[in-house]
């Protein structure tokens, strides 16, 4: 057994449930009240799941026989815990749409053009450091029908397994400067301003690789112990 | 110093492209001796299917134990059991796990608890995930000790708990409306 906590913090700068701006929320969110949990043995643990990644599921850029259209990003950063702790061998998986907005899901009626080199999800674990990177395609804003000229701004979702049960988070990473910020009703669940930056990632100079592609750095904080034994 | 931490977003209706892996559904290899079947539907707060959702499970191997990275409380001993399962539903609402049924937990490990599986319930228009914990209708005696089922209303305990059929347990999952799903603050 290593370091690991026995209880997690439960600050967060999470959205609520109940969000009227984005529609769906409405008949989704539960309205009785969540039944406190006293973390046990069941939230403090995780699963090992290295057998899942294969070589290259990191590269998003090379499934296909040519190479998909739009701008080669590389989006790298670290998981790390509140306290900064880097979190090693823990699943990051992200899915997104293509340089012209459109998934390849059954379900997505954009009717941007799909794109037959590139089919928008890749995983990795984090290294020994929390590291992690993805090589991948920028992607486009898209419309949806959430209400009158709603558009997403452009984002990658990321999925984080975290080291325990309790640290599991679902977020979306976004561009900076995006000017479709304000006007997006799932960005500004967040409450908090901070809490919102977060979610931004940091275009980076430094891993910019020349002739080839532009850098995003995307730290991913999730919980860590609590500040006392005892919550 | 602490740091901000990064916010729940929903994992919106186009997951599948990246999310479900080949052996997702399975805890364990599907021949594992005493594997059972998990299934149910999701419903929203009408009563209709959620055909764009994501359950995930975590839970202990018959002996109570855990196939966990710090091999708290011991490691499994279960041979090629995961602990972990996801599956996506269908267009009907519905998902299917193939497990094994956990064990009790012993005190040893902080504190005695019944068998439980933990389940994270995601989709489009849940911006964070919602936690609730599949009980076994068949373990009255142990449900009866278990200290988190006690903070439960008496009333709403039902909602936890999986009903046996012929290969498995059936556990619904109602995210809204007079027969909600107990949802947890974890």
């Amino acid at each position: 057994m290593d370091d690991t906590p026995l209880r997690y913090s439960r600050e967060s700068g999470d959205p609520p449930l109940d969000w009227p701006p984005y529609k769906s929320t409405s008949l989704r969110h539960p309205k009785q009240p969540l039944v406190y949990l006293p973390h046990t043995i069941t939230e403090i643990t995780g699963p090992r799941l290295g057998g899942i990644i294969s070589e290259g599921d990191n590269d998003l850029t090379n499934r296909h026989a040519g190479e998909p259209i739009g701008e080669r990003i590389i989006v790298f950063g670290r998981v790390l815990d509140a306290e900064g702790k880097p979190l090693r061998e823990t699943l990051v998986e992200i899915w997104q749409a293509n340089a012209a907005g459109r998934y390849r899901h059954r379900s997505d009626r954009w009717p941007a053009p799909l794109d037959p080199n590139f089919s928008g999800a890749g995983r990795c674990m984090t290294d020994a450091h929390g590291g992690y990177r993805f090589v991948t395609i920028k992607p486009g804003p898209y419309p949806w029908g959430n209400h009158h000229n709603a558009w997403r701004p452009a984002h990658i979702h990321f999925s984080l397994l975290g080291r325990a049960f309790a640290q599991r988070l679902v977020t979306q990473m976004y561009f900076p400067g995006d000017p479709l910020f304000s006007y997006d009703p799932i960005f500004n669940s967040v409450p908090e301003q901070a809490a919102r930056e977060r979610m931004i990632a940091r275009f980076s100079i430094e891993s910019t690789q020349p002739h080839w592609a532009a850098a995003y750095e995307f730290d991913i904080v999730l919980r860590g112990p609590a500040a006392t034994p005892f919550e | 110093m602490r740091f901000t931490t990064t916010p729940s977003q929903t994992v919106g209706p186009f997951f599948e492209i990246g999310l479900p892996w080949g052996t997702g559904p399975f805890a364990v290899p599907e021949a594992t001796p005493g594997a059972i079947t998990i299934w149910g539907t999701v419903y929203d707060g009408a009563g209709e299917p959620v055909p764009d959702g994501l359950i995930e499970i975590w839970q202990a191997d018959p002996a109570g134990r855990f196939a966990d990275l710090h091999d708290h409380g011991g490691p499994s001993m279960l041979g090629g059991f995961r602990g972990l399962a996801r599956c996506a539903t269908r267009d009907d609402g519905s998902y299917r796990i193939v497990t094994v049924k956990p064990g009790r937990i012993d005190a040893a490990t902080g504190a005695a608890q019944a068998p439980h599986i933990d389940v994270s319930v995601l989709a489009r228009g849940l911006l964070r995930h919602c936690v609730t914990r599949i009980y076994f209708a068949d373990e009255e005696e142990a449900n009866a000790a278990d200290p988190l089922l006690a903070r439960v209303p008496a009333e709403r305990r039902a909602t936890l708990l999986a009903r046996p059929i012929d290969d498995g347990y059936r556990f619904d999952i109602r995210l809204q409306g007079p027969e909600e799903t107990v949802f947890f603050d974890v």
